[in-house]
């Protein structure tokens, strides 16, 4: 009498049960203006879930944990918030800080440190349970709190992110989270408004606003310190208004080049990784937010600032030339390639729909609503160095 | 020809006696709270409260007189980020834009 129960209870709970699913498709699309993200699948592009709850989501960003189930989602108004992917459903929340930007998960995913502009520094937790772990101000060799940007997780249980008014570059070490050790370049330029890591995690950038120039510290020799790269690459022009930041972290590497917005200029700029040296520039049809690459290298994406947002432009990497220029919405804030490539999605903020393009025929293929959409991440990120 | 001179005056008069307070039409006033909302806010926060750029909340900018604000807007803080706005705005969207901060007009 008791195993057919047992049968008929095992039935019941299956029928109950969601189906057996990986993560390795799915993504985070970001409904700023609602505090809602959308769960997002790439194999025939739909939507599973929308979770709302988020707090104020502009500029929102977020990274994967190691198991590509939960994503730690970091609000500007301070809130870090752990997303389960597979169930739809918020797994834990805590407001850290005041206003933050961004954040990094460690190479061992076991800590997730949040940069924070108010009051500025890091705040470090623990992926598991949300406790902090450290809590590091960001006072800058002026002794003013500065606010942090471009943070990126280094090997070890490290950290690298730089200062945005003290212009200084650090890396927390928390080998013994109780201790964190901090490693100090000061002076290394004005400004610096994003930074990027190459995925082999060996070169950090740091992007200069004040400055016509990049801050590039090699991480495998950091006995060499900061050195200057692409310095006055503007000089001799008026600079053209930036109407917004470019982002430095969608980075696009090319074989042994690296692709970058130029500031207050519309053009990308094309350094060569073995001698850090400019190899060319791009014209493009306006001041450039993201310059990312196709997971191959062969193309790479852009999309622009107000007023010519409306635009996207294809560059072929080998020819170095605009191949397309598309118009798949108004206001395209974010793009993300499939993990390996085939399409990319975009986010049309103004039209209030995510768009999916094959980037072979670079022609449109699909389109979801979506409430204002910003970032777009899916979970191969959760396997990349920086990202 | 006088009567036609005195006219022309008496209209530049009054343009330029209207130039701080013509409220832009209701289609572009929803353009601009757009764009305080999404292009401000990607610098300032969708909310106001400060992000790379600083705090646009009604008290502080209230220290600041409003004629200050609106060059500003229009022509950027050299030495920053903020860029000069007037390719896209006109001074009476930036003067309306800067009512709008203040709490002054909805």
């Amino acid at each position: 009498m008791k195993r057919p129960l047992l049968v008929a209870a095992l039935l019941l709970l299956s029928a109950c049960a969601q189906p057996l699913r990986g993560t390795g498709d799915l993504g985070l699309v970001v409904e700023r203006a609602d505090g809602r993200v959308m769960v997002v699948e790439t194999t025939t592009n739909s939507m599973l879930a929308s979770v709302p709850g988020l707090g104020d989501l502009s500029h929102a960003a977020l990274v994967y944990s190691r198991d590509a189930r939960f994503a730690f989602v970091f609000g500007r108004d301070g809130g870090l918030t752990k997303l389960d992917l597979l169930t739809g459903a918020i797994a834990n929340r805590v407001v850290q800080s005041g206003n933050s930007i961004g954040g990094a998960i460690s190479q061992d995913g076991s800590l997730v440190a949040v940069a924070n502009y108010t009051p500025g520094g890091i705040k470090v937790f623990d992926t598991a349970t949300l406790a902090p772990v450290a809590d590091i101000p960001a006072i800058g060799a002026d002794g003013k709190a500065s606010k942090v940007i471009g943070i990126a997780d280094l090997p070890g249980r490290r950290f690298i992110y730089t200062l945005y008014d003290a212009g200084e570059i650090w890396i927390a070490d928390l080998a013994d989270p109780a201790r964190p050790a901090l490693t100090k370049f000061t002076n290394i330029g004005k400004l610096p408004y994003d930074a990027l890591i190459t995925g082999d995690g060996r070169w950090y950038l740091a992007g200069l606003f004040g400055e016509d120039g990049i801050a590039l510290l090699d991480l495998w020799n950091l006995d060499r310190g900061v050195t200057r790269i692409l310095d006055g690459y503007g000089k001799g022009a008026e600079p053209l208004p930036v109407f917004k930041m470019p982002h430095l972290r969608g980075w696009a590497a090319a074989g042994n080049e690296v692709w970058l917005p130029a500031i207050g200029r519309h053009q990308v700029l094309v350094v060569d990784k073995t001698t850090w040296k400019e190899k060319a520039r791009v014209d493009v049809a306006g001041q450039p937010v993201f310059a990312m690459a196709r997971p191959d290298g062969r193309q790479v994406w852009v999309n622009f600032a107000v007023p010519d947002y409306n635009v996207v432009q294809v560059i072929d990497v080998p020819s170095k030339r605009v191949i397309k220029t598309i118009e798949p919405g108004k206001a395209i804030l974010h793009m993300e390639f499939t993990p390996k490539g085939e399409r990319v999605w975009l986010s049309a903020r103004d039209s209030d729909k995510v768009v999916v393009y094959d980037t072979q025929t670079l022609e449109q293929v699909a389109e979801l609503p979506a409430a204002k959409p910003s970032g777009i991440f899916f979970t191969s990120r959760a396997h990349r160095t920086g990202l | 020809m006088r009567p036609g001179i005195a006219f022309v005056v008496v209209m530049g008069l009054v343009a330029s006696a209207t130039v701080a307070t013509a409220e832009p039409v209701a289609s572009r006033r929803d353009q601009l709270r757009d764009m305080v909302a999404q292009d401000c806010g990607s610098c300032h926060g969708m909310t106001r409260k400060g992000g790379l750029g600083s705090p646009l909340l009604p008290e502080l900018l209230a220290q600041y007189p409003a004629e200050g604000l609106i060059e500003t807007i229009l022509d950027g803080r050299p030495g920053t980020p903020m860029p000069p706005w007037k390719s896209m705005l006109s001074r009476d969207d930036a003067a309306w834009m800067v009512a709008y901060l203040l709490g002054e007009v909805k």
